[in-house]
């Protein structure tokens, strides 16, 4: 088992450098020259000139893409916001708490929601209650989350004025926010969860358990539930990741100063050095996450934990 | 085998298929829903009077009239012929993008699952690092990059949707490889690009259409987001997301700017997402009697 | 046709249907069979012939829906158990009937110790604790020849003739009364196969056990059985003791079945198979249901349902000809 997180840990090593190799080849390849962005089209083309000597943007790609690799990772300086001028660690020391919190809240929110829904869904299977359940699901799904955050925002902010229609003043300003995150999420663990379930109720195994005499609410918790939530545990980490990859737009709308709001903000204005960073700890944030979630599946699920004690796994 | 014999058998299983397709309440209305959007966003122009950027400003915000049925905007341009025009990009990205992906998915996914070794580790290895950055985050980069437009955004949409599709494929190629048809076709002496696309893919793609056709409304909503942050299709063009950014302004005042291009989106989605969901269940084996 | 209450079970006229899309399925038309304690009475037929769905009738574990018990009685005891409510046959399931399944790999919890599986159904019907539970699981393991340090082991980890004999521990650790065994031994290999019977056979000896075992296979029936009662499509088409079913086939079914068996020293061309399939449960034929398939079939057996006859002491066929033209050249 240690063998197998230390080998998991070092491919995750190697595919977030691989990931800033590419957001840093996608950001050199951008359009755009990032000094007469930065000092207007007005600007002198030698006043220009230096300020690419500069940002060290006048080198050839190779010698950037080793300079920024050896910064960040062998350094962990992650270098100083083009446009403001601050350390770009220090704003994301700030930012990331933020962007976690909705990321983790909406999560179990939307967890604990979508496998409940699915489950009810599962057992009444066929009848109204599973319909309902699956079409409020559909329409979760359907509607794009940021327009959902705005017409919230209506609802709640303009029109009851309940809840704060932008920023971080208060635990309030968090709710719309974390409620618009775990929307699709909760269609995805509902109907996951559900077809799980139904699989389950299926199985011989479940008969197996009716025969020995045991009754039906223990059946549900101890045969049904541990087997049909072990697909929900492999899809947490790619929920998670897939909440923190929309955090740009929910930020947006809610104007929250979060790690999303300010990727945008470095790419509208070609702040590379926000942008990579902002990547970097995203593409970080996503592999523990998946990393958490396969370790947590081997460790409930016996079948696979044999085959990772026993090093056959290949992925 | 005669190609007449052939036709003859394929007909009556697509028909067979479509009728399994409706059979579910929920996919009838999906394909009504989805028939009549489209019927408006591509025969609309033709009866509406007004094009979808004629501006007039004596008619600047206006709610809903029998000469403007969905209002009009901030520049009096007409809402409904803004959307009818709209829907094609928004419809046609959703689409193109999702079979863009798909059809890589398919060439890469069966590659790898089919030839195995080397070529398989290289493979799967570039999708995990590609996927280590989530199919939006890339989807923004992307489209940051290659700037504005219709065709950068298919792309930039594509881009997020590969390493999911190349799993799935070569999941499936994996599991259809190890039946015994394909080891009988082996020991035929079968060349391998002919074992691959008449015996191999015919039996994975399915999953992978009702993937691709599930994945429409997910693109369409990814598209609408980029709008809406400002990348992707920009205004003027009257994209559903771009009119819904062009009306984020006006959310106090002329909440209808907002409403209408969203409900339009959700409900698209939402129909072609009952399309697909009647779609997987007439494919699927266990479903079917 | 035995229909004596003294048996220990018996079952009187069972009807079960199952609906799906509207159609319904004819699953079981009225079976009335008996078992005494100690007693093996084997269940032959094909596959969809309702075999299982009675032994899951007796212990009530049918889904509903789809499926529905429409008539009938079942009597254990002297009580009908079809008439028990459901928190009675919590009490019965497991304690007094068990029931193996048919394929181990997938009749197991696979998040659960096997151990624990045991213990579950041992402390459901015993006034035990749990430690007291685990022992007594420990001993059936033992019992059916699995080392009890295995206990704490998963099904993943057990071969499928170990995952069968854990099921045959499970299902005995009460001393059931009656055994339901569904085709316990199809989906192992032949040198298990009669290991698992061997195992079963003995058990049933030590408690008296009265037990149903349903196969496809002739060979499990000779080898294991006191009665047979052969089913064909949710009918009991002949029903006798064991040597006389082997020596003296009268249904033509029963005959086929026979004559589709290879024999080692008879010639090929005795080799005949059963021509046609079996026949659509939702739409069953008029008459005899095995008409279309009968090479004796008149016009009569199309069109008039067959009563059961008893053609000699204790061999009931339900066949009106089965003693004039069809065994005429026996």
């Amino acid at each position: 088992m240690a063998r197998y997180i230390i080998k998991r840990l070092l491919i995750m090593v190697v595919i977030v450098w691989c990931a800033a190799i590419v957001v840093f080849t996608l950001m050199y390849l951008a359009p755009g020259d990032p000094a007469r962005i930065l000092l207007g089209s007005e600007a002198d083309d030698n006043v220009i000139q230096m300020k690419r000597v500069a940002l060290g943007i006048d080198k050839p790609y190779l010698m950037q893409l080793g300079i920024f690799m050896y910064k960040t990772f062998v350094k962990f300086d992650f270098g100083t916001s083009w446009v403001y001028n601050v350390p770009v660690m220090s704003e994301l020391a700030e930012r990331l708490p933020r962007t976690i919190l909705i990321g983790f809240s909406a999560m179990i929110l939307n967890v604990a929601i979508g496998v409940f829904l699915g489950i009810k869904a599962a057992i009444h299977e066929g009848k109204w209650q599973d319909s309902t359940i699956m079409i409020i699901a559909m329409a979760f799904i359907s509607a794009p989350d940021f327009w959902v955050a705005l017409m919230l925002i209506i609802l709640f902010a303009q029109k009851l004025g309940w809840l704060p229609a932008y920023g971080i003043e208060s635990w309030k300003s968090y709710v719309l926010p974390i409620i618009c995150s775990c929307f699709g999420g909760i269609a995805v663990n509902a109907r996951q969860s559900r077809s799980a379930m139904l699989e389950v109720i299926r199985a011989d195994y479940i008969t197996t358990a009716r025969a020995k005499g045991q009754k039906e609410d223990v059946i549900v918790r101890k045969h049904m539930l541990p087997n049909a939530l072990m697909p929900v545990i492999t899809s947490l980490g790619n929920g998670l990741t897939s909440i923190v990859a929309g955090s740009p737009i929910i930020e947006t709308v809610f104007v929250i100063p979060g790690v999303g709001a300010y990727l945008l903000t470095g790419l509208n204005s070609r702040d590379l050095p926000v942008v990579r960073s902002c990547v970097v700890f995203l593409a970080i944030f996503s592999s523990i996450a998946m990393l958490l979630t396969d370790l947590a599946y081997a460790f409930l699920d016996p079948r696979i934990k044999a085959q990772y004690a026993s090093g056959r796994r290949t992925r | 085998m005669s190609s007449e014999n052939k036709n003859i058998k394929r007909q009556p299983e697509w028909i067979a298929l479509c009728r399994r397709v409706v059979k579910s309440g929920g996919a009838k209305l999906g394909a009504i829903i989805f028939a009549i959007i489209l019927l408006f966003c591509i025969f609309g122009p033709l009866f509406s009077s007004y094009g979808p950027n004629d501006i007039d400003l004596m008619s600047m915000y206006g709610g809903p009239t029998l000469k403007h049925p969905f209002g009009t905007d901030a520049l009096g341009r007409d809402m409904m012929a803004r959307l009818m025009y709209g829907g094609r990009y928004s419809i046609l990205l959703g689409i193109m993008a999702s079979f863009c992906s798909a059809f890589i998915g398919i060439v890469l996914g069966s590659i790898a699952g089919y030839f195995g070794g080397h070529t398989e580790t290289i493979i799967m290895r570039i999708m995990d690092i590609w996927s280590s950055l989530p199919g939006m985050l890339l989807c923004i980069l992307v489209s940051a990059v290659m700037g504005s437009g219709f065709l950068s955004t298919v792309l930039a949409l594509t881009v997020g949707s590969i390493p999911g599709g190349t799993r799935m494929i070569r999941g499936q190629v994996l599991q259809e490889r190890s039946k015994e048809y394909v080891e009988a076709a082996e020991a035929f002496n079968c060349p391998k690009y002919s074992i691959m696309f008449r015996h191999l893919l015919p039996n994975c793609i399915q999953p992978m259409i009702v993937m691709a056709t599930m994945s429409i409304g997910s693109v369409m909503i990814q598209a609408a987001s980029l709008s809406y942050i400002g990348l992707g299709v920009q205004p003027p063009t009257p994209e559903w997301g771009a009119m819904l950014a062009d009306g984020r302004s006006y959310i106090r005042t002329y909440p209808h700017l907002l409403l209408v291009p969203g409900l339009a989106i959700a409900a698209t989605v939402l129909a072609i997402n009952l399309l697909g969901d009647g779609l997987r269940s007439a494919l699927d084996p266990k479903l079917r009697d | 046709m035995s229909t004596d209450n003294e048996k220990f079970l018996n079952i009187k006229n069972l009807k079960v249907i199952y609906t799906q899309d509207r159609k319904v399925v004819q699953a079981v038309n009225g079976i009335s069979i008996s078992v005494d304690k100690g007693e093996t009475l084997g269940l032959v037929g094909e596959t969809g012939a309702g075999k299982t769905t009675i032994a899951k009738s007796i212990l009530r574990i049918l889904p509903d829906p789809p499926a529905k018990i429409l008539e009938g009685e079942i009597w254990m005891d002297g009580e009908d158990i079809l008439k028990h409510p459901e928190n009675k046959m919590l009490e019965i399931r497991g304690e007094k009937i068990a029931m193996i399944f048919q394929d181990p790999m997938t009749a197991l919890n696979p998040l659960m110790t096997v151990g624990d599986q045991i213990t579950e159904v041992v402390l459901l019907h015993n006034r035990i604790n749990r430690q007291q539970g685990m022992e007594r699981a420990g001993e059936m393991l033992e019992m059916v020849g699995i080392p009890k340090e295995r206990y704490d082991e998963y099904p993943h980890q057990f071969s499928g003739g170990m995952k069968q004999r854990v099921v045959i521990a499970m299902a005995l650790a009460c001393n059931p009364e009656l055994l339901l065994a569904d085709e316990p031994t199809t989906a192992l290999d032949v040198t298990i196969q009669a290991q698992v019977l061997e195992l079963i056979k003995d058990l049933q000896l030590k408690f008296q056990t009265a037990m149903i075992l349903i196969t496809h296979d002739l060979g499990v029936i000779a080898q294991t059985c006191d009665k047979v009662a052969v089913i064909y499509a949710g009918e009991i088409v002949e029903y006798t003791d064991k040597i006389e079913l082997f020596d003296n086939p009268l249904h033509p079914y029963t005959r086929g079945l026979f004559d589709s068996l290879p024999s080692m020293n008879g010639d090929e061309a005795r080799l005949k198979p059963i021509h046609g399939m079996p026949p659509d449960p939702t739409d069953l034929p008029e008459g005899c249901y095995f008409s279309p398939r009968c090479p004796y079939a008149t016009e009569e057996c199309r069109l008039h349902h067959p009563t059961m006859h008893e053609y000699r002491t204790g061999h009931f066929a339900l066949c009106d000809k089965a003693a004039g033209e069809v065994n005429k050249d026996v």
